[in-house]
């Protein structure tokens, strides 16, 4: 017997807000695709412990997609930053969007 | 409260804490690392979940891959300005009204959330043969897919990175 699905849940929800926080709040591109990061891990929690509710697999089968999206977007993300950073020589999105 | 639950809620609090702290580090070196510890606990999670696999795979790309990664993009950029204050006192309220809807919301969630989901979970182990077995007898088109995605995303990062080298070629 571990804990109750909803305490999955609730470690889930505080786990994306705090992404969600920093993906709103830093003013730093490296920082908002951590934010990304942390999210998707949040929904991946939530996956396996509904895998584990239901007994079916399926759960622990998305999490494997969820990973390999999270993998391809960071290193998409990274390179844009890279030229983000090349470019006007900071991370910070205000620069960017005063640059061009 | 058994064995289990406890290390449920000792990783919890581990996971939690660890991103609190990270998301709130202004040195992104320390940051990243905090993060590496917070994708441990989350690791450590789905072996208690019953997801070895997934622990696994969880430990290699995400703490290992994912996280080293940004530590190469962080050591390759440098930042000269410090940056403002987190939250400006005009971003303030618009921030605690968001997090207190949020938190209202979830709430009402768990309140009205079905019986089945109050009582403990029975605990269950997918072991990676009979996972992996399951992954690629119903799944295979998504892994297909999930596999094309990985082939695009290579070039496209390759292409990011090469452009500029071509725009800058003329200039110098």
């Amino acid at each position: 017997m571990i804990v109750p699905f909803n305490h999955v849940l609730v470690l889930s929800g505080l786990l994306f807000f705090l992404g969600l926080f920093c993906a709103v709040v830093r003013r730093n591109l490296v920082m908002i695709l951590l934010g990304l990061e942390i999210m998707l891990n949040a929904a991946a929690v939530a996956f396996v412990g509904a895998s584990l509710r239901w007994q079916l697999m399926d759960g622990q089968a998305l999490v494997v997609f969820i990973i390999a999206v999270a993998a391809s977007e960071v290193s998409v993300g990274l390179a844009l930053v890279m030229a983000a950073y090349h470019r006007t020589g900071s991370v910070d999105p205000r620069q960017l969007e005063q640059d061009g | 409260m058994s064995v289990q639950a406890f290390l449920f809620y000792l990783l919890s609090a581990v996971i939690l804490l660890s991103t609190g702290i990270a998301i709130t580090r202004r040195n992104l070196a320390h940051a990243v690392v905090y993060l590496v510890i917070s994708f441990f606990g989350t690791a450590l999670l789905f072996y208690l979940l019953g997801a070895p696999l997934l622990a696994a795979l969880e430990v290699i790309i995400y703490a290992g891959a994912i996280m080293i990664l940004f530590l190469f993009i962080v050591m390759m950029i440098r930042l000269e300005t410090p940056e403002k204050p987190l939250l400006p006192r005009a971003q303030m309220v618009p921030a605690l009204v968001m997090g207190v809807v949020y938190l209202a919301v979830g709430e009402l969630l768990l309140t009205f959330s079905e019986p089945a989901a109050k009582v403990p979970l029975e605990s269950a182990v997918a072991t990676p043969r009979v996972f992996g077995q399951f992954l690629f007898a119903q799944h295979w088109l998504a892994i297909e897919i999930a596999s094309l995605l990985l082939l695009v995303v290579l070039i496209g990062a390759l292409l990011i990175g090469r452009q500029r080298s071509k725009i800058e070629e003329p200039e110098s």
